[in-house]
């Protein structure tokens, strides 16, 4: 028999009060906050050199971000809800509140997506002489395209849907969707929502496996793997935190 | 974990796919002196450009391709390719690895006397994510676009447009995501498995530079990650986070929306650049530090100086960066600032150089061989760190700013420097990894032909840089300027492929001992850390009783004990 075995798995050390993996995840989360700090540094630097710079309510559907922080906030109560139900040893209950983590999540992402897609058919067209049109694109031509202005928001003609236009290619600077090529605002809300997003994808791979084959350890390791749940729900609550900042930051200021 | 295990485990969970620290550090150490080795046949090649330009040799056109050298004759862009990757592969592929990865992982759990790292599988995945991340770097070679070509420090809008980019990209998210595990990996060893009765103040030097180089690898890099996903978007979203409105590419001007910030990538990268300095040079004065007591005989002097100022010098390297870009035009107030920082992290390093000066004060010392590169490295790197002082001030940085004189610096830094101290560590801890000695006589060799020809490659840079010579120049003789010096090239040159010529010796021993070395015991230097405790080579699981720990890290010579040293886990009388 040669030496001992790693300590401090399961028990916390004497000393510092937390066990490796606790330690280790606080750590991880100190890097991810360098991450999205630099990518918030970014957005600072970024804005305040702009000549012009939307107003997020604007431009983004406030409405399902508001539905999508209330679900991810819930997430992460259910989530607590699941550690607890481990330390008050309750499995059942701890797969159900999992069980409903994993659902929010998925729901959190699935608003997403119907955020995301109309951005990528709806269409600016910057003219050279400094306007610009939106509206959804028809057919494309070798000299010029239809186009179907959006309706306007206020005044005279507010509400009314306007009929589909010539535009010749020569008066055309730029024709771009919504995607993250449109200007600096959209390309900091995609990276920024869509790094948050690829973080909860972890998350719920993560949650999926604790939930499934990870939890055969409560069988043999009860406080190792509650451990374990602990971690998760520790970066579970990040990744909500980050939405925290992303929310006013992008939707609201 | 038990040693019974040892004997269930294939061929390929033993030596391959291993979660021992012990495998995963040799695994690091090798695959680091190849991607060193590769990186410095890079700049072999490119140094026969620059020395004599516009010279054709045919069979290195069969080796590189006749796309990039047509009948030999190297191609600008085949150049700049060579340059950004020799400076990729050694700073990300080479010196790091080996010396966090390498050093780090085998010899840090050893002296804390942990039985392995805390996370053995993590170790495992941030050796292979590693690997990866090298792979998609060498690969890049073969793509149809070839590798990068913008300097290893990818200034936008060149890097945004310039093929080759997409790769070095996705090879450096892999390269910091192996880091990142890595870095929480040794920190949290070191904070929750030292043996017992190891104080942080008992900690040897080489810990706490470990220490401290993990806490700046975990939160430096995730900025140089946000602006590597920032430069991937412009490059396949079409965003222009680091593109200004109205660039011109090829008379066209591109369809992007602009004003973005070439700067806000400068600022990103030397956010991380600049702690990465620290990161090359901290682990080579833990190295140092270890080798310096165990062959002058005597403490360290000044330990607690030293890791005071090893700290200080961690949190100061995070308020230096911009002084990269004095040129950029920041404002007199931002450079007062960043000067002013940059004097003061000069500080902490002059206190590490001059205890370990002091250190040798007064000592009988042994002429080992890593004994030999240890004192080699202390006036290599104060010509390294004294040649930093006039690029940090606004005055002499405005002359000397991208010049030849820079790379002097950094090269005189990192090589003579980082790079004799981690070969100073290969000889001083073979023989706990093999259990026998390396050639006496190869390692004079190696080390003499090794200190004289770096000196001979990087000292005309300094000479080169004050004549204004820019630093990535294809042909320097087309300016009257580069003409001048160009006898000082030829000279560096010279020395570069005999440099590579000295390095034949260390090869050779380093294969032959691990054979035909002399065999020694668990402890041949006589030297009083925890790693000396376990046999040599060390089994699964380290130590044969777990050790505890009586004493600070460098006892040597105390008046009381007759035997000259008290290791650490030495019980008081």
């Amino acid at each position: 028999m040669s030496s001992a075995e790693i300590k401090y798995i399961d028990k916390p050390h004497p000393l510092t009060g937390v066990t490796n993996a606790k330690l280790g995840i606080w750590l991880f989360l100190a890097s991810e906050v360098m991450l999205f700090g630099a990518l918030f540094s970014a957005y600072v630097l970024l804005r305040v050199g702009a000549t012009s710079w939307p107003r997020g309510s604007d431009e983004l559907n406030v409405p399902l971000a508001t539905l999508n922080t209330i679900v991810l906030i819930t997430s992460s109560v259910t989530m607590v809800m699941s550690w607890a139900s481990l330390k008050l040893d309750n499995f059942g209950k701890f797969r159900r509140y999992m069980g409903m983590t994993i659902a929010l999540s998925l729901a959190f992402l699935v608003i997403k997506t119907f955020e995301y897609t109309p951005k990528f058919s709806h269409y600016e067209v910057f003219l050279n002489d400094k306007t610009s049109v939106r509206g959804h694109l028809g057919e494309k031509h070798e000299d010029h395209i239809l186009f179907t202005p959006d309706p306007e928001k206020d005044g005279e003609h507010a509400g009314v849907h306007p009929e589909e236009m010539r535009i010749e290619r020569s008066d055309i600077r730029r024709l771009t969707n919504f995607g993250p090529r449109h200007s600096n605002f959209f390309a900091l809300y995609f990276t920024l929502t869509g790094l948050h997003g690829l973080h909860i994808i972890g998350g719920i791979v993560v949650n999926t496996w604790l939930m499934f084959p990870g939890s055969a350890m409560w069988k043999t390791q009860r406080e190792r793997f509650t451990g374990r749940v602990e971690c998760a729900g520790l970066y579970w609550h990040f990744v909500d935190l980050v939405w925290i900042f992303l929310f006013p930051l992008l939707y609201l200021l | 974990m038990s040693g019974e295990h040892d004997h269930e485990l294939g061929f390929w969970r033993k030596y391959v796919f291993s979660i021992d620290h012990k495998v995963i550090g040799i695994q690091y150490t090798i695959t680091a002196l190849l991607f060193l080795l590769f990186g410095f046949t890079l700049m072999m090649v490119m140094r026969f450009q620059l020395a004599y330009p516009g010279t054709e040799i045919p069979f290195l056109a069969k080796i590189f391709g006749e796309g990039n050298m047509p009948g030999g004759l190297m191609l600008p862009e085949f150049y700049n390719q060579l340059g950004a990757m020799h400076g990729t592969i050694m700073v990300f592929l080479g010196v790091v690895p080996l010396a966090v990865g390498g050093f780090g992982n085998y010899v840090m759990p050893l002296q804390i006397g942990a039985p392995d790292m805390a996370f053995p599988r993590l170790n495992m995945a941030s050796y292979w994510v590693y690997f990866l991340g090298g792979v998609i770097m060498l690969g890049s070679f073969f793509l149809p676009s070839g590798a990068a070509q913008s300097g290893w420090t990818s200034y936008p809008p060149l890097s945004n447009i310039n093929p080759g980019q997409t790769a070095w990209l996705f090879g450096m998210v892999f390269l910091i995501t192996s880091s990142l595990l890595g870095s929480v990996n040794f920190i949290v060893t070191i904070i929750q498995l030292r043996a017992e009765g190891l104080t942080f103040f008992r900690l040897p030097f080489f810990v706490w530079a470990q220490l401290v180089t993990a806490f700046l690898l975990l939160l430096a890099f995730p900025p140089l990650e946000a602006a590597g996903v920032l430069q991937l978007m412009d490059r396949l979203a079409g965003t222009s986070f680091f593109m200004p409105s109205g660039l011109v590419v090829s008379n066209q001007v591109l369809d992007i929306a602009g004003e973005g910030n070439p700067l806000l990538w400068q600022h990103l990268f030397w956010f991380l650049a600049h702690p990465e300095v620290y990161v090359l040079i901290l682990p080579a004065m833990g190295i140092v530090a270890e080798i310096l007591a165990n062959n002058t005989r005597k403490p360290l002097w000044g330990y607690r100086s030293l890791v005071y100022a090893t700290i200080f010098l961690g949190f100061m390297s995070f308020i230096v960066w911009a002084h990269h870009m004095f040129m950029t035009g920041m404002g007199t107030t931002m450079s007062a600032f960043f000067q002013t920082t940059t004097m003061i992290i000069s500080v902490p390093s002059v206190i590490i150089l001059t205890a370990m000066v002091i250190s040798l004060w007064g000592a009988s010392i042994r002429y080992t061989v890593p004994m030999l590169f240890a004192i080699a490295f202390l006036p290599m790197f104060a010509i390294g760190g004294l040649t930093g002082l006039p690029l940090g001030l606004t005055a002499s940085d405005i002359h000397l700013h991208d010049t030849y004189y820079v790379i002097g610096h950094f090269h005189f830094v990192v090589a003579p420097g980082t790079l004799m101290a981690l070969f100073g560590g290969i000889y001083y801890w073979f023989p706990k990894v093999t259990g026998r000695l390396m050639n006496n006589m190869l390692g004079k060799l190696h080390f003499w032909g090794t200190l004289i020809f770096m000196n001979v490659v990087f000292m005309p840079m300094f000479l080169q840089g004050m004549h204004s010579v820019s630093r990535r120049l294809y042909d320097q003789t087309v300016y009257e300027h580069g003409k001048d010096v160009q006898d000082l090239t030829i000279a560096s040159s010279w020395g570069a492929w005999c440099l590579g010529i000295a390095q034949i010796p260390f090869i050779i021993n380093f294969f032959a001992s691990i054979f035909a070395g002399k065999k020694v015991g668990s402890n041949p230097w006589d030297a009083t850390t925890l790693e000396w405790a376990a046999p040599s080579p060390p089994p699964h699981g380290n130590f044969e009783t777990e050790p505890v720990v009586y004493r600070g890290p460098y006892e040597y010579s105390p008046p009381e004990d007759p035997t000259g040293f008290s290791p650490q886990n030495k019980a008081p009388a």
